[in-house]
């Protein structure tokens, strides 16, 4: 048998109230790795890709890779995979906390969430004792209420999984919570949880975890700890002052998109950064399961009206979100405003993108006056907080707003203001200021994102080497590398972030130690390629086509007015033909058989 | 003497202490077997390290009825020889700390044994809660902190300062 694995997975009919137990098989696991790779075979095999994502015949499958439970370095991920409802593809999305190494511990690596149940349910899972119980108690609440009453309910030291008001109001743009605080934000998963009736899981175990080569393993490790240790960003920057270290340094190089990226440059930058969330907000940093880094921000707000609120964050990408893509420099209301997606449950980048296209649509006059609740202005970030509250609760305007940027701007005839691509929004990188992160939001699976293909780290950051980030010439293979690194990385179980610092290699030799499946970097970047592969076959069939891999028409039309990259644009058609090339996709972006045949996808 | 020093204040919840000390000790991942707890306490977000202190006089060496439990003089570890226990848990009785266990099957007792002077946890700490250290060096760095803030305090007050500033 494997290691690593537990070797079984738990498969819940929430329809029959019925559970059962699978086991691991083991040529996906050599194919898909785990997490990520693993668990969308699953949906590959089991869910027709032309279903409505909020029907009974979708399924949700919540995966833990091979190192999670271990000490190799960041491996508590958990992922929550299945039909996402915001754009029909194969969506993945997923968290730290410690849920994940609860679930190992307990003696399972996934969980298949099947059916809908009649009335709301939670899972309890204790060891081998699997209970599906009445969750009336508890619709309504929010995550971190829900949290609470999970631990009430089964155990102090279980760990929990929970959807908020929003993902059972079927918000696309909901997400999947861990422990009340780490999300699987994006592709709106936690509608799909919601739409089964199914509210959360409480899980606690005592069976642990067994590696294939003990001796091995630790090596592994020790070499992995070395490199992130050695790296800046991993034992520097992250600890430090958190992923919103990142605030100065892209608005530096002018791409923080600003005002629903009508701008790339936010002066007031600063007010919202890293550094000043160590001065103003900062009570201790957080690490999520086995991680060393610790980029997680425990902080409170110490004055103006959201005073004596504490929780955790925000991260880089909300900070943005509710602070420069709204145009807003007040800590407090950014800190308030990402507590509120988390209560609610709502994806932190997409709410407040959303939020800043219902700015522009309102300044701009686009929508009627009286549609907005009260005035929608940049700059406003009371507004941001309240916006937030009617969208994690579909009251009133909130309605159309939990659907979404692409929705809501389309609702009012000018879907060209929502900063999406394939529906989702965009994150905290302006692809006009740095051109590979724009074909990676063109091209990524799931919509667009920065966690797909982190070309970030070479264009901005330097690392591992420093690429022009202006530069069209070799940003193909650059997002290609990027993508499938990420998704063997994905699949694992490890966290991106150990990215800065460890190399393919060291994830080749953690998962090989402790799989005994032989890796080397050779073969799991191919098996980062499969998983990718995968995933836009499944899109495909689900009615995608090339049109679907662009960016917003601002980023290709309009330049940069200001900044340290003003007059820029992306010019995505230098890249993409280039891209589904070194893909061995046909011109209509289509994996052609000979790829197929290679990655054993036939 | 090098004894554990745990900052609470330090910890950042990551577990990987409980990870580590679990494979040290059984070659397996267990977070049951860990010999150093995290305690959780969600509503404040805050996270505690609980280990043995490795008490001088220790209960639970003292109402140990087979010698299983003694204290080892060379480097002060309360030491478990599992050949002379019994199971039968006065240890986990008298242990005002409730750092002796019994193991994720509740067969066998265990106990924190600084992995023979070289602690699992303390190396993938990265929070700088965990630290294994000499004893006179442990307290002459909280004096060392304490001196800080004394020191701060008399320079605002020289200036004529607010303290609290």
């Amino acid at each position: 048998m494997l290691k690593g694995f537990n070797g079984v997975i738990l498969r819940i009919n929430l329809t029959k109230k019925e559970v059962q137990r699978e086991e691991i098989n083991e040529e996906w696991a050599k194919l898909f790795i785990g997490g990520r790779g693993y668990g969308e075979k699953i949906i590959y095999e089991e869910v027709d890709p032309k279903i409505d994502p909020l029907s009974e015949e979708n399924k949700v499958v919540i995966a833990t890779g091979p190192i999670v439970g271990t000490t190799a370095p960041a491996s508590g991920r958990i992922m929550v995979i299945t039909k996402g409802p915001l754009n029909n593809t194969l969506a993945c999305s997923n968290a730290g906390g410690y849920f994940g190494i609860e679930l190992k511990m307990a003696g399972y690596d996934m969980i298949i969430l099947e059916g809908k149940a009649p009335e709301p349910v939670y899972l309890w899972i204790d060891n081998d004792e699997v209970d599906i119980r009445s969750a009336k108690d508890m619709w309504g609440k929010t995550t971190i209420e829900t949290d609470k009453v999970l631990r009430e309910n089964t155990h102090i030291e279980a760990k929990t999984m929970e959807i908020g008001p929003a993902g059972e109001k079927l918000s696309k743009i909901s997400g999947v919570m861990f422990d009340g605080h780490r999300a699987s934000g994006r592709t709106g998963v936690g509608a799909v949880v919601g739409s089964k009736n199914f509210k959360g899981i409480a899980v606690r175990g005592t069976k642990g975890v067994e590696v294939a080569d003990v001796e091995g393993f630790k090596e592994a490790v020790k070499n992995a700890y070395g490199k992130l240790a050695a790296h800046p960003v991993a034992s520097e920057g992250l600890p430090t002052y958190g992923t919103a270290v990142l605030m100065n340094i892209l608005n530096n190089v002018g791409s923080l998109p600003t005002k629903n990226a009508q701008d790339a440059y936010f002066p007031n930058a600063d007010n919202i950064s890293g550094e000043a969330m160590v001065k103003k907000t900062l009570i201790r940093k957080k690490g999520c399961g086995g991680c060393p880094i610790d980029c997680g921000r425990v902080t409170e707000i110490r004055e103006g009206k959201y005073k004596g609120d504490h929780g955790e964050g925000p991260e880089y990408e909300t900070a943005w979100s509710m602070g420069a893509m709204c145009g807003v420099d007040d800590i407090n209301a950014v800190t308030k405003a990402h507590y509120l997606c988390d209560e609610y449950g709502l994806d932190g980048i997409s709410a407040g993108v959303t939020i800043a296209c219902a700015m522009e649509l309102y300044e701009k006059g686009y929508m009627p006056k009286e549609d907005a609740p009260f005035p929608i202005r940049f700059g406003d970030g009371d507004a941001v907080v309240e916006l937030v509250k009617l969208m994690g609760t579909r009251e009133g305007f909130g309605n159309l707003l939990s659907e979404g940027s692409y929705r809501l701007a389309e609702h009012y005839g000018h879907p060209e203001l929502s900063m999406s691509v394939k529906k989702q929004e965009i994150a905290a990188y302006d692809p006009r200021g740095v051109k590979g992160i724009g074909l990676e939001y063109a091209t990524s699976n799931r919509g667009a994102c920065h966690v797909r293909g982190y070309t970030i780290a070479p264009e901005v950051l330097g690392t591992p080497i420093q690429v022009d980030r202006l530069a069209y010439e070799g940003k193909a293979d650059l997002v290609k590398l990027f993508q499938d690194l990420t998704a063997a990385v994905d699949a694992s179980g490890a966290c991106l972030f150990t990215t800065f610092g460890m190399e393919a290699a060291n994830y080749a030799e953690l998962v090989t130690t402790a799989t005994g499946i032989p890796y080397d970097e050779k073969n799991l970047l191919l098996a980062g390629e499969r998983i990718w592969n995968l995933e836009r076959l499944f899109n495909l069939k689900a009615g995608l086509t090339t049109e679907d891999d662009t960016l917003p028409k601002r980023f290709i039309d309009e330049p940069i007015p200001s900044g340290p990259s003003k007059g820029e644009v992306n010019e995505l058609p230098k890249m993409l033909p280039e891209y589904y090339k070194v893909r061995g996709w046909d011109s209509e972006g289509r994996p052609t058989d000979d790829k197929l045949t290679e990655l054993s996808l036939k | 003497m090098k004894v554990l020093v745990v900052d609470p204040l330090k910890c950042s919840g990551g577990k990987s202490c409980e990870l580590a000390c679990s494979f040290e000790q059984t070659g397996k991942f267990n977070i049951a077997d860990s010999r150093i707890k995290i305690h959780f306490f969600p509503e404040q977000i805050n996270f505690t390290p609980t280990v043995c202190m490795q008490c001088r006089d220790a209960y639970c060496v003292q109402v140990c009825p087979t010698g299983a439990l003694s204290r080892r003089k060379e480097d002060g570890v309360v030491y478990l020889d599992q050949n002379k226990c019994i199971g039968c848990k006065q240890c986990i009785v008298a242990c005002p700390w409730g750092s002796v266990k019994l193991d994720h099957a509740g067969e066998t007792l265990i106990k924190c044994d600084t992995c023979g002077g070289d602690p699992a946890c303390v190396k993938v700490c990265t929070s700088g809660a965990l630290k294994f250290v000499e004893a006179d060096e442990a307290v002459l760095s909280k004096q060392r902190n304490t001196a800080e803030k004394y020191m701060k305090i008399a320079e605002q007050m020289a200036k004529g300062g607010d303290v609290n500033a």
